[in-house]
């Protein structure tokens, strides 16, 4: 079994973090009933004895002792992991897996990467090395962070370069919020492309999110449970942004539901990796078999159901519905629309009781209605794993390689050429050592770049499948 | 004589455990139809075949299981030792602990040189504790990464250790519509390897398998372990012990020789299929009456139409007059045939499997990861020259 370690940079990740760390061990603690510290849990979590000082206090097997995560909290202002700290999740935390600063980095990504860069290097790599120290086997770095702000962005991709010249072997998941029209930092456009230039090149797979397809999701759900329709309740747990029955009990902030769809993401990735399954799919078969050519990796998320109904007969309808859903723009993480772009590839991971057959005869059902690139007209992949998530019976997270991702690079262009253009802001990033204007160049012709390959690749949608020439041999 | 079987990856694994249970439970099966000295003379050398004998009485399989992630191995071993009424060897397991994901060349170039010693010394092992060995049975998938990476170089490790043993694998190849988006590039590659140093290709369908569940056995909701169960039905009639010219009490002692030398007449055509009749779920079994001609009929006719089921059988499909070449062996119900039905398969879906590599080809999709491993573009042009060839041949037929 494979270990894995979340880095948190920024207030956004670790805001996301924290609800992810909360949800994970309610996950654990619904499936492993007898509290031995087995191989799914030591994924995310090390089992450690606190009452030897120190260092030594690992312990591989038997009983949990106290569980710590795996984790790496990184902020240049303190507030929020202060507040981390203080929580009810103050003992999954290592004290020692932390870097602070005081003054934060003022939105600005050229503070957070060159100046917080170059000086928190030496600290940044020793945690991580120290973390990678305690996995048996590390395969993956999950890194979350937003793009609109100046560490989670700037930091955030700083710690990319290093962790593929210090890990070259193991993979980088990233996690990115990106900032939605109506976003309160007005420098998030040039935050955002000077980071997409650091993902481009060092990030093996990207997962992105906007915050206004949370929101509209949150809506949804609100609409949903307060309609009251007759006989229709929620159960309970099940609510995919909900946190009943984790440890933190505090006030629902106005993140929260957010920030557990997030959460329930990076779950139910890691989940047939973690549990056991009829058809297994690891972390690094996701890299393999979405990402066709090394730039072109950006998977658009979608996470079915979103709540469970009370009622206890699940008939097969349902079950197709769940399928349907998935490929509905409602139920995307970020704005775009995957039925109408092309398909590069598709993933869908199946949680729960669901069995091959239902599979098969959902993917036949629903290709005649989406778009697949004439080359990889069988593009699916797909994983069943046993453990259903806390709450359901079932679930799915589908995830697409889609053309559908170009507009809202396009978009983030566009707000960015119109600030440019008027040189505002400029100063506050040209007057720190390092930053030149010719960063900005080539962050944008960076993302041109990106925004060709998928263009060139939309021009192949309406042409007919070819018939290549076979090989033809002298028999 | 014995048959050794190597289990690799999820796929080959999880059905070798199928396997093994329907061997088991099929010796030990309480409504004998033959007489009380003719079932203990089955049983013996069923056992023999597959099973070697320990202190408590309790048959150990002679099997090694491999894979690259130990999810998958440990739920296998603690099945088998759950049922108690036969168990894997305590130590005929290697696992690591980071999965080939889905690669070929990370299953073949990185985890089969690195791990080569200690597999070959656990196969060793199981050889030694045979009387006489009779060969390999491979079990393996040609979609994912352990199976068709590692499965080839296993394989040809095996040709240059054991040249004198016979080796059959079995290769499941999967469902058309994608499990795995490479599996194409997989498979390609893994039939190419195969063809060289392999006896004997025996190939099972997914889609089949799967049609079989939905249509003869009546299941709803098809999992794996069901289809798994189909197949292992089909392989246990391949390989229990069928009689001998001197008698009924005698058991041809060479399966896997016997097999080959009927079935492989050359080495160019190595693939091989198995209709199997009836196939029917138990509770039918009580409502169906059957007769042994009216079921060699069955499966004449589903040879000959290439039907791989009882149902929609095409009648009107006659053979050509030059006659086929039918080398049968009939034991119990199955006959495992070798014709142009075959032929046919290989021609169809490797077209499928051609096209669709050519395309992702032509524009080098995926084609990083696998150079990432040391597999170069030559490599898929060598393989495709290969089956290339091999269909020109069976064609030609």
């Amino acid at each position: 079994m494979t270990q894995s370690v979340v880095v948190q940079v920024g207030q956004c990740g670790n805001q996301i973090g924290c609800c992810f760390w909360d949800l994970a061990l309610r996950e654990h603690a619904a499936v492993n009933q007898k509290g031995i510290y087995d191989e799914a849990i030591s994924s995310f979590f090390r089992n450690v004895d606190t009452r030897v000082v120190g260092d030594g206090g690992s312990i591989s097997k038997g009983k949990i002792c106290s569980l710590k995560a795996r984790a790496v909290l990184i902020d240049m202002e303190e507030g929020v992991v202060n507040e981390i700290l203080q929580g009810p999740l103050r003992d999954v935390f290592d004290s020692k897996q932390l870097i602070t600063d005081i003054s934060g980095s003022g939105n600005n990504w050229a503070v957070g990467h060159k100046v917080f860069g170059s000086l928190y290097q030496e600290q940044i790599l020793e945690k991580l090395r120290k973390s990678a120290e305690h996995c048996d086997c590390l395969q993956c770095f999950f890194i979350i962070h937003s793009m609109g702000g100046g560490t989670g962005s700037g930091l955030g991709t700083f710690l990319l370069k290093v962790l593929e010249d210090e890990f070259p072997e193991v993979y980088r998941f990233v996690t990115s919020i990106y900032p939605s029209g109506e976003d309160d930092v007005i420098t998030s456009p040039y935050n955002s492309i000077l980071a997409m230039k650091e993902l481009n090149e060092h990030a093996d797979c990207v997962l992105p999110i906007d915050n206004q397809s949370l929101f509209d999701i949150i809506s949804k759900i609100d609409l949903m449970v307060n309609s009251g329709k007759l006989g229709t309740t929620v159960k309970p747990k099940s609510l995919v942004t909900s946190s009943a029955g984790a440890v933190k009990k505090r006030h629902q902030k106005p993140f929260d539901a957010m920030n557990n769809i997030v959460a329930n993401l990076l779950l139910n990735l890691t989940s047939s990796a973690r549990f056991e399954g009829s058809l297994n799919m690891d972390l690094n078969e996701i890299s393999m078999n979405l990402v066709p050519f090394p730039q072109l990796h950006y998977l658009v998320s979608s996470l079915t159901p979103l709540y469970t109904l009370a009622d206890v007969n699940i008939p097969t309808r349902r079950l197709d519905q769940m399928f349907s859903d998935a490929f509905s723009k409602d139920h995307q993480l970020i704005r775009a629309d995957p039925k109408h772009s092309l398909y590069l590839a598709c993933a869908l991971m199946v949680r729960g009781n669901v069995q091959v057959s239902d599979l098969r005869r959902n993917i036949e059902r629903l290709k005649p209605s989406l778009q697949f690139v004439s080359w990889n007209q069988e593009g699916w992949k797909t994983s069943l794993c046993s453990v259903p998530p806390v709450g359901h019976s079932h679930s799915l997270l589908a995830l697409a390689n889609n053309t559908c991702v170009k507009p809202t690079f396009m978009e983030l262009k566009e707000r960015f050429m119109r600030l440019y253009r008027k040189k505002a802001h400029l100063h506050h990033y040209l007057q720190i050592e390092g930053m030149e204007e010719s960063c900005f160049m080539e962050a944008v012709s960076s993302l041109s770049g990106l925004v060709e390959e998928y263009n060139q690749l939309d021009a192949t949608k309406s042409m007919p499948v070819e018939d290549l020439p076979r090989l033809s041999i002298a028999v | 004589m014995s048959i050794v079987t190597v289990q690799l990856g999820q796929c080959g694994n999880q059905i070798g455990f199928e396997v093994f249970d329907a061997l088991n439970t099929d010796s030990h099966c309480p409504q004998g139809l033959c007489s009380k000295r003719e079932n203990e003379a089955y049983q013996a050398s069923c056992k023999e075949r597959f099973f070697s004998e320990e202190e408590n009485g309790v048959p150990i399989a002679r099997a090694v299981l491999v894979d690259m992630e130990p999810k998958v191995t440990s739920q296998t071993l603690s099945k088998a030792a759950q049922s108690g009424r036969w168990k894997y060897g305590q130590h005929s397991c290697f696992c690591q602990k980071q999965g080939s994901g889905n690669n070929w060349a990370y299953g073949y170039s990185v985890h089969g040189p690195r791990h080569e010693e200690a597999i070959m010394n656990l196969i060793q092992k199981e050889v030694e504790k045979c009387d006489s060995l009779s060969g390999f049975f491979i079990i393996m998938s040609m979609a994912g990464g352990t199976g068709s990476g590692l499965g080839a170089f296993v394989t040809q490790n095996l040709q240059d250790q054991y040249s004198n043993s016979l080796k059959m694998n079995q290769i499941i190849w999967p469902y058309g519509t994608g499990e795995v988006i490479v599996q194409n590039y997989n498979s390609v590659l893994t039939l190419s390897h195969l063809y060289r140093s392999s006896d004997a290709l025996l190939v099972h369908e997914n889609d089949a398998l799967h049609k079989i569940c939905a249509k003869l056995m009546n299941i709803k909701q098809i999992s794996f372990s069901d289809i798994n169960q189909v197949l292992a039905h089909q392989l246990g009639s391949v390989f229990q012990p069928t009689y001998s010219v001197e008698g009924s009490c005698h058991y041809r002692r060479n399966p896997l020789g016997d097999l080959m030398e009927n079935l492989v007449p050359h080495p160019e055509f190595k693939m091989l299929g198995i209709r199997n009749i009836p196939q029917m779920s138990e509770n039918s079994l009580a409502y169906s009456t059957f007769t042994w001609a009216g079921l060699l009929k069955h499966l004449r006719q589903m040879l000959i139409s290439n039907s791989k089921m009882e149902e929609g059988i095409d009648w009107q499909v006659r053979p050509p007059l030059s006659g086929l070449p039918t080398f049968g062996k009939v034991s119990l119900n199955r006959e495992l045939h070798f014709n142009t039905s075959i032929a046919n398969l290989v021609i169809l879906r490797g077209k499928d499997v051609h096209s669709a590599d050519l395309g992702k080809q032509k524009l080098r999709a995926y084609i990083h990861q696998y150079t990432k491993f040391g597999i170069e573009e030559e490599d898929f042009l060598d393989s495709f020259a290969l089956l290339e060839q091999v269909v020109a041949s069976y064609c030609n037929l």
